[in-house]
C-alpha cells in the first residue's frame, strides 16, 4: 500500500481492515441451517405432544394441561441448547480457518448487542406465560429475536439485518393470527434459519473447500 | 487541485501506519496485540509505528493494567481523524481524476 500502488487497491484495504476489525465475519451459513434444523424437529416434538394433548384433554384436568407445558418448556429448552451449540460448533470451525478468534472483542460485541433485546424479550415472555397469555409466546419469540438479530447486524455479516427482518414480520404477522403460533414459529426459527444459511453458504462459503 | 498526490498524507504512505488508523477510525479503543493481530505485524514494528503515529499528534495512548498485567491502548485522535479522512478523500480524488 505504497504510494505508487492503485488508489483503488489502498481504497479496497482500507475498507477490507475496518469491517474485519470491526464486525464478526466468520458466522457460517451451516450455522443457520444446522439451527433451522433443530427448529424444525423442536416445532415437530411440540406438535406431537399437544396433538396427544388434544386426543386425551377431556378426561384429564388441569394436571394434564401442567404437564404439557411442562414437557414445551422442556422441548423449548432442549431445542435452544441444541441450535445454539450446532451453530456455535460451525462458527467456531469456520473461525479457525479464518484465523479469527471465535471470544475476541468482535465477537463478544456482537453477544452482547443480540443477547440484550433476546434477553428482555425472555424475560417479557416469561410473565405472560405466568399470566397466562400463552398466544404471546410465538410471536414474542419471532419479534424479539428478530430486534436482536437487526441490532447485531451491525456487528457482524450485513445479511443479518434482513433475517432480522423476516422474523419480525413473521412475529408481526402471528399477533394477528392467534392459534398458529407453532407454523410461525417453525417458518421463521426453522425454514427463514435455513434459507438464510444457505443463501450465506452460497454466496461466502462455497469457493472456500 | 492541480495534482491530486499532493493531498495524499506522507504519513500515511505505510501500510502499517494507514491500517492502524483504518482500525482506530471504527474502534473507539484497541490494545497493542489486538492491532498487531489483526494487521499481521512483529512487536517492534508496530511499536515504532505507533510511536510515529502518536508523535503527529494522530493517535493517543492510554497505560492501563489488566490484574497485574499491561494492557496498552490505543484511540484515534480528532486530528487523526481529520489527517485520515482528507487522505481518504485524496485517494478518491485520485480515482475521479482517473477516469
Amino acid at each position: 500500500m505504497h504510494s505508487h500502488h492503485p488508489p483503488q487497491d489502498t481504497l479496497q484495504d482500507i475498507k477490507r481492515i475496518m469491517e474485519r476489525s470491526s464486525r464478526f465475519i466468520s458466522l457460517s451459513g451451516w450455522s443457520g441451517i444446522s439451527a433451522g434444523i433443530c427448529a424444525l424437529l423442536g416445532a415437530a416434538a411440540a406438535y406431537i405432544r399437544i396433538k396427544t394433548y388434544q386426543g386425551s384433554r377431556y378426561d384429564t384436568g388441569i394436571a394434564a394441561t401442567n404437564e404439557l407445558l411442562t414437557d414445551l418448556m422442556v422441548i423449548a429448552a432442549a431445542t435452544f441448547v441444541a441450535a445454539f451449540t450446532t451453530a456455535f460448533l460451525f462458527t467456531w470451525l469456520r473461525s479457525r480457518k479464518d484465523n479469527v478468534p471465535v471470544w475476541g472483542r468482535t465477537a463478544q460485541r456482537l453477544f452482547i448487542n443480540t443477547v440484550i433485546p433476546m434477553a428482555v424479550g425472555g424475560i417479557v415472555l416469561l410473565r405472560a406465560m405466568q399470566w397466562g397469555y400463552f398466544e404471546l409466546v410465538a410471536p414474542g419469540c419471532l419479534i424479539f429475536y428478530g430486534l436482536a438479530l437487526v441490532n447485531g447486524s451491525k456487528y457482524t455479516v450485513g445479511e443479518v439485518r434482513y433475517l432480522g427482518y423476516g422474523q419480525i414480520i413473521l412475529g408481526m404477522i402471528n399477533l394477528y393470527w392467534i392459534g398458529a403460533g407453532l407454523y410461525f414459529w417453525a417458518a421463521g426459527f426453522g425454514l427463514l434459519h435455513i434459507l438464510y444459511g444457505a443463501i450465506m453458504w452460497w454466496k461466502y462459503e462455497r469457493g472456500d473447500r | 487541485m492541480k495534482n491530486p498526490i499532493e493531498n495524499l498524507n506522507k504519513i500515511f504512505d505505510s501500510r502499517i501506519r494507514l491500517g492502524v488508523m483504518s482500525i482506530l477510525v471504527v474502534n473507539e479503543e484497541v490494545n497493542f496485540n489486538d492491532l498487531k493481530k489483526m494487521l499481521d505485524v512483529t512487536d517492534g514494528n508496530l511499536a515504532s509505528h505507533l510511536v510515529n503515529l502518536e508523535e503527529n499528534g494522530y493517535i493517543k495512548v492510554h497505560k492501563g493494567f489488566i490484574g497485574r498485567k499491561t494492557n496498552t491502548t490505543y484511540s484515534i485522535t480528532k486530528a487523526g481523524e481529520k489527517a485520515f479522512k482528507d487522505h481518504i478523500e485524496a485517494l478518491e480524488s485520485m480515482i475521479r481524476g482517473v477516469r
